[in-house]
């Protein structure tokens, strides 16, 4: 039921958009959709997205899942404890409803889970391998880098591992300590052949979960593990996909820019509100795809306010931040007012009882806002 | 008691009978839970008898039988079926095994009203494999293990409130506050952690085996590994190492059947782990018994130091509470299960039996014990509770070695820069 209901009275629209044959045309007594006048519909996509869900992080990923396991009858999801419904309840109900031989455990093996994903999807087939903790991602680093970033590029097109797709929990929740908490997208940044996603909100996730799985190149997805029960939004019902490797502007401004992803940008917006009260404007830009990233979109961004700061959970040297850096201090240099900054975790292993010390906060963000204004 | 065999038949017979002593459960009547039934665990007859014991007249020493059979694999001989102890090793095992499941619980106390954040994998039930090991070794041995290392830190010689200042991320913990339940090290006594990955362990132990042989120390490493771990890539390379090189390295593989909430039916192909490697030999003992564990470990012992290579220890037993505090351990296992174990198997049951007939003690004197444990180690949580925490110049330390990396300075922290010596 598309259409959109007439506002004038249904009898008189009737009479004139229906030429009356015989008599009884006129002595119908209900009235159905066709007869009615039809304004200009809105677009179909608009109209679909309307009904929407209040879900959480977990429960939009689980929609995903769904609907890919839904769709293409060659999509298997697999990971540790995935049976039951996972250790944060992201693959609730997939067993019962598709059987155990498309969702399914695997024994305690990560460097064995991802490649036998990355076979499975060489055969065409849409593997969503699962790894606990992103902390628990290193024995499949060899695999990752060595094997499924280079695959299609070393058989010159003749196989590829396209339909891999790799999602793991990332990132601090307060009390994780060093081996839950970690967010490695750092290193696999630095891997051409993969891409790497991480959405900020449960509407985000969805769409993009949808995009990584059917993207035809191996993708890894970081969820943050902090939202997974606390971010809760309208997360339309249907199956949409959201593009990659294209930023979002989350916010227009006019003074800096601010750059990041994931759980962090809850903290920036935060820093942004508490700026816009001392006058400072701010642009706000999620940047969704890690690698290959949106360039134009944050260069833009940056040649209008010509200021810039990136803000991530991950260690400072060598995280993600530098390389959006350079690059723009390459590209923009003459447009720069002020170094560009970056809020990030501290150069230590992820502490313990530390945590409060390590993590980059509002009042680190927007004290680095401050003085880059002032710079 | 002294001497009389009628006297002690009819002791030990009313034993057999469950009568009066405290946590009896019956003749025969132990559960025949799934867990059972599925076969794997050891002879299932052999939990009908109860450990049988005889002291030699005028000798002071207690032979106490192992009902369960030792399985061997490539091996010709295992460890004898009998232990030979006495009341103070007794009286010892007895307190050290207390003092562990007393400090589980209320570790389980602590953790539920938020003292200890973080992750906390609780040791009870599997004491007997940490006692039965130092039983048998000595402080100049070295241990490593994963994250259920609360047990054997205390074996180790770590004291309660070591454990629950670290535990409680306080100044005075065994490694300052920075490490935590999953991190906890004895310098001293060759402790050498607390590791956080599933399967790192074993290729660990097997350099630490190596710089044993090179010093040409007599001292044997146990790397200590889960059921969970059983299939990590990491552990069959480290295994050919050992075997290769004819590394002293005892691989312990505290076999609790659960992986997390996996039943290890359910992840591995074959469920024994000690039978796994054609080169490396093994022996499976009871892990809920502290003198299967001591006769094994002192057989593997003798193993590695004659030059023998590596050998594998499978301790079979169970652990109570799950996987960490955030798993109930109910949803995997039935109730009947877990309850079976603890009136059955109990690892502390067993001795306080053997202790009761033998008369060592009397039960008043034997209460009087426990509750002083109980009030030692929670007199141990109540100060560590008081303990400052570290101060905030231990978040950059150790990092690198001092003076060699980096230092941090800036009100927050963010500005860095190297210092070479």
């Amino acid at each position: 039921m598309g259409g959109r209901r007439a506002s004038l009275p249904l009898v008189s629209r009737l009479c004139t958009s229906v030429k009356p044959r015989n008599n009884w045309v006129q002595k119908r007594s209900f009235i159905t959709a066709k007869d009615l006048v039809v304004e200009e519909q809105p677009s179909g996509e608009e109209e679909k997205r309307a009904v929407t869900n209040k879900l959480n992080l977990f429960s939009a990923v689980n929609q995903a899942l769904l609907t890919v396991l839904e769709s293409d009858p060659k999509s298997y999801v697999f990971g540790e404890d995935v049976g039951f419904g996972g250790v944060f309840r992201c693959t609730t109900g997939l067993r019962d409803r598709f059987g155990k031989h498309r969702v399914f455990n695997t024994p305690l093996c990560e460097q064995a889970i991802l490649g036998f994903g990355i076979g499975l999807a060489s055969m065409g087939n849409r593997a969503i391998a699962e790894i606990q903790f992103a902390d628990y991602i290193f024995p499949a680093l060899d695999q990752i880098v060595n094997e499924a970033a280079k695959y299609r590029y070393r058989s010159g097109n003749l196989f590829n591992c396209g339909g891999l797709t790799v999602r793991a929990p990332y990132g601090a929740v307060g009390h994780g300590g060093h081996y839950h908490s970690q967010s490695p997208e750092a290193f696999f940044c630095h891997v051409p052949g993969i891409k790497v996603v991480i959405p900020r909100s449960p509407a985000q996730a969805k769409g993009l979960l949808l995009a990584s799985i059917r993207d035809p190149n191996p993708v890894v997805f970081f969820e943050p593990k902090m939202l997974y029960r606390m971010a809760v939004e309208e997360v339309p019902v249907d199956d949409y996909t959201l593009p990659l490797s294209s930023a979002e502007v989350m916010r227009k401004g006019s003074d800096i820019t601010l750059v990041g992803w994931g759980a962090q940008l809850t903290l920036m917006e935060q820093a942004c509100d508490e700026a816009s009260k001392e006058g400072i404007s701010c642009e706000l830009i999620d940047l969704r795809t890690l690698i290959p990233w949106d360039k134009e979109l944050v260069e833009a961004s940056v040649n209008k306010t010509g200021r810039l700061l990136v803000s991530h959970e991950a260690p400072l040297t060598g995280g993600f931040g530098a390389e959006i850096a350079a690059s723009i201090t390459e590209s923009c240099f003459l447009r720069l007012e002020a170094p560009v900054s970056r809020v990030c975790g501290l150069d230590t292993p992820f502490p313990l009882v530390f945590e409060p010390f390590y993590m980059p906060t509002k009042n680190k963000i927007l004290d680095a806002i401050k003085a880059s204004v002032k710079f | 008691m002294n001497g009389s065999r009628s006297m002690l038949r009819l002791a030990t017979a009313a034993l057999r009978q469950g009568s009066s002593l405290p946590g009896s459960a019956g003749k025969g009547a132990y559960c025949k839970t799934e867990f059972l039934v599925r076969g794997y665990a050891a002879d299932a007859d052999a939990y009908d008898k109860m450990p049988d014991s005889g002291k030699k007249p005028d000798s002071g020493e207690i032979v106490v039988e192992i009902p369960v059979k030792f399985n061997l694999h490539l091996l010709e001989s295992g460890p004898p079926q009998e232990a030979i102890t006495t009341k103070e090793e007794l009286m010892k095992s007895y307190t050290d095994m207390s003092v562990i499941r007393r400090a589980e619980i209320s570790a389980d106390m602590l953790f539920k009203s938020q003292m200890i954040r973080g992750f906390c994998h609780l040791y009870d039930g599997q004491e007997a494999v940490a006692v039965g090991m130092e039983r048998a070794l000595t402080f100049d041995d070295s241990v490593i293990t994963a994250y259920r290392d609360h047990g054997i830190f205390l074996g180790r010689g770590g004291t309660a409130l070591e454990l629950f200042s670290e535990l409680m991320g306080k100044k005075t913990g065994c490694a300052l506050g920075k490490g935590g339940s999953m991190h906890l090290y004895h310098r001293k006594h060759n402790f050498w952690g607390g590791w956080g990955i599933v399967g790192s362990v074993p290729p660990l132990g097997a350099g630490l085996a190596f710089a044993h042989k090179y010093m040409k120390k007599p001292n044997v490493v146990v790397a200590i590994y889960g059921d969970g771990a059983g299939n990590q890539g990491q552990l069959y390379e480290a295994q050919n190492l050992a075997a290769l090189w004819n590394l002293p390295l005892i691989l312990l593989i505290e076999n609790n059947h659960f992986g997390m909430g996996t039943a290890e039916w359910r992840a591995s192909k074959k469920v024994t782990h000690y039978d796994r490697v054609p080169y490396i030999p093994g022996i499976k003992a009871d892990g809920m018994d502290m003198f299967s564990v001591r006769e094994a470990f002192k057989y593997c012992k003798e193993h590695c130091l004659a030059g023998k290579g590596p050998i594998m220890l499978e301790a079979d037993t169970y652990r109570y509470h799950g996987h960490s505090m955030s798993d109930p351990g109910s949803t995997y296992r039935s109730r009947k299960e877990i309850q079976g174990m603890r009136q059955e198997r109990d690892p502390i049951e067993r001795i306080r039996k053997i202790i009761l007939t033998e008369e060592l003690v009397t039960k008043e004197e034997l209460k009087d014990l426990d509750k002083k444990i109980r009030a030692e180690v929670e007199d141990a949580a109540a100060k560590a509770r008081e303990e400052p925490f570290p101060s905030d110049d231990e978040l950059f330390a150790n990092i690198y070695k001092a003076d060699s990396g980096l230092v941090a300075y800036g009100c927050d922290r963010r500005k860095t820069k190297v210092e070479m010596p």
